[in-house]
């Protein structure tokens, strides 16, 4: 009995965590249509409801009432479960992120790795999609997509060695703890190459603008979904942008101090924003890199293909390798105030 | 009670998946069924509470080296046909070395080398506070600092070499140079020419 309440109990907490992330996601499309509208000087969705608020609901109900075609030749079994690989392992990833002082579905200690595991799965939803959709061009896109991501993981792992190098733990809460104080405490500071090789990479793992060639539209129609359709397509997008969100997140809890207010210890200001809980400023925080992404793409003009291979191993992985070097020698140091 | 259960079912899935492996007729999908079977053995692994050995056979293996294989066995035209030919021919040639491999691992593992009395946890209780990752990491660079080194080094030795075979030098292609794109200015490549413009006809006659 006690284990079905602890059951029941742990389920409550994934639905809690699950169901503000899938809204999130609804309402970065909005914003990301938004956003780009402004930059570009026209309007973005403002039909739907007040503002166009309600657009990322019309957006999903249209998706859920289309038919979904399996292309002649596809590998039916692969077809279907690639969108859902694509998918899980960016949900799975926050079971281990803290959102606030001890409000974490499952604290472990090997927190970072597990997250670099599950990123990494992600890859899988992509090359099955290409695979078996029998299509050259989602062949192309999965093979270009697959690529770039197994050589940007290298960097981005090698960037959050760093981070656990210089908090001395694998724990998110562990890691977080370790830069409490305020902004010029934070990791972003005495890692600033790390910090830049991981948004970058971050940006790059995600396949999103200016690294989508895995579904650049002018070369290859839409990359490795083109053969997707209705509720399938549906779930390619939640994943990509669940990813997106993940990547934020995490860039806030390595680099930018988790759930600490920027003024965290100051002797006036610290106290005047002590009422403002944890989670605001994670939330806050994320926004400013979502944003990020979306300034991205708007603004940047996409890498070409070759570019994008001497970039990620020719530039940012010789970075973070002697960054790493200076970052022991630092510690060593007890240069403060981050490893006194 | 449910930990057994949990247990059961990730070991059988792994001995389906594993089985699939050496049977299934389709390349790419018996490689799929091999990251199936790291993944289920990453879990037991896990439960047996080497999360650390766990985690990072997902990251290596199911994140890296199986997307690597995929790549390469979805890139290679395989004729099916071709690779089932010639199976009862090599059948008589297999069963020999497949037995003799059978009962090495027996013997290995029978010889009471892995009983659960002589495991390190048995020898030398494994502390409570102290986390999977920290403690393999104070073994590995103390106990096992050389062996770990020479491993690395061998390591290092098989990615020079494979870079090595698969590097062509090829007369005549035109590379670009990174370096001296970066460098080239403005003086170098655009030459403004005043040239006056045309008069009409009726002033030059």
């Amino acid at each position: 009995m006690a284990e079905l309440t602890e059951f029941i109990w742990i389920m409550a907490k994934i639905v809690a965590i699950l169901v503000p992330l899938i809204l999130a996601v609804a309402y970065l499309t909005y914003a990301e249509r938004r956003v780009i509208g402004a930059i570009q000087a026209r309007n973005g969705p403002n039909r739907v409801g007040p503002m166009g608020l309600f657009q990322p609901f019309a957006d999903v109900f249209k998706l859920l009432f289309k038919e979904v075609v399996i292309p002649s030749n596809a590998n039916r079994f692969l077809f279907l479960i690639a969108p859902m690989l694509s998918l899980m392992p960016a949900l799975a990833a926050w079971a281990v992120m803290p959102f606030s002082d001890g409000l974490v579905l499952s604290d472990i200690n090997a927190g970072l790795l597990y997250i670099l595991a599950m990123t990494s799965l992600g890859v899988y939803g992509v090359i099955i999609a290409g695979w078996a959709s029998n299509s050259k061009y989602a062949m192309l896109g999965a093979m270009r997509s697959a690529a770039q991501i197994v050589s940007y993981e290298i960097a981005m792992g090698f960037a959050l060695v760093g981070v656990l190098m210089a908090a001395g733990s694998m724990n998110l809460s562990g890691i977080v703890n370790a830069q409490a104080g305020p902004i010029w405490n934070w990791f972003w500071l005495p890692l600033l190459p790390l910090f830049v090789v991981y948004w970058i990479s971050g940006v790059a793992e995600t396949n999103r603008a200016p690294f989508d060639v895995a579904e650049g539209e002018s070369e290859i129609v839409a990359g490795f979904h083109v053969e997707y359709s209705g509720t399938a397509f549906a779930l390619f997008f939640l994943a990509e942008y669940a990813n997106m969100i993940l990547i934020a997140a995490l860039a806030v809890i390595m680099f930018m101090g988790g759930w600490y207010s920027p003024f965290h210890g100051l002797p006036v200001l610290g106290p005047m924003f002590d009422w403002v809980p944890g989670i605001v400023w994670f939330v806050l925080k994320m926004t400013i890199f979502l944003y990020l992404y979306l300034a991205f793409r708007a603004t940047f003009p996409r890498y070409r293909y070759d570019q994008i291979m001497r970039l990620g191993w020719k530039v940012l992985i010789p970075v973070t390798v002697v960054w790493l070097v200076v970052l022991a020698l630092m510690i060593l140091a007890g240069l403060g105030p981050w490893f006194n | 009670m449910i930990e057994q259960l949990i247990f059961y079912v990730f070991a059988l899935v792994l001995l389906f998946s594993a089985t699939m492996v050496i049977t299934v007729r389709n390349p790419v999908h018996a490689a799929l069924f091999l990251v199936l079977a790291f993944f289920n053995s990453a879990v037991l692994w896990v439960m047996a509470g080497a999360e650390f050995l766990g985690i990072v056979l997902v990251l290596v293996y199911v994140g890296a080296v199986m997307v690597l294989f995929l790549f390469v066995v979805m890139m290679l035209d395989l004729n099916l046909s071709q690779l089932r030919e010639g199976f009862m021919k090599h059948f008589y040639i297999g069963v020999p070395f497949a037995v003799v491999m059978a009962v090495q691992m027996l013997l290995v593992v029978g010889s009471g080398l892995f009983a659960p009395e002589t495991l390190p946890e048995a020898r030398m209780p494994i502390p409570e506070d102290v986390g999977n990752t920290a403690l393999l990491g104070s073994v590995l660079y103390t106990v096992y600092v050389y062996p770990f080194e020479l491993a690395a080094v061998i390591l290092l030795v098989a990615i020079i070499a494979a870079i090595m075979l698969t590097l062509r030098r090829r007369e005549g292609t035109r590379h670009q140079d990174p370096g001296k794109q970066v460098r080239v200015r403005k003086a170098d490549r655009l030459r403004v020419v005043n040239i006056p413009s045309a008069r009409r006809q009726s002033e030059q006659e």
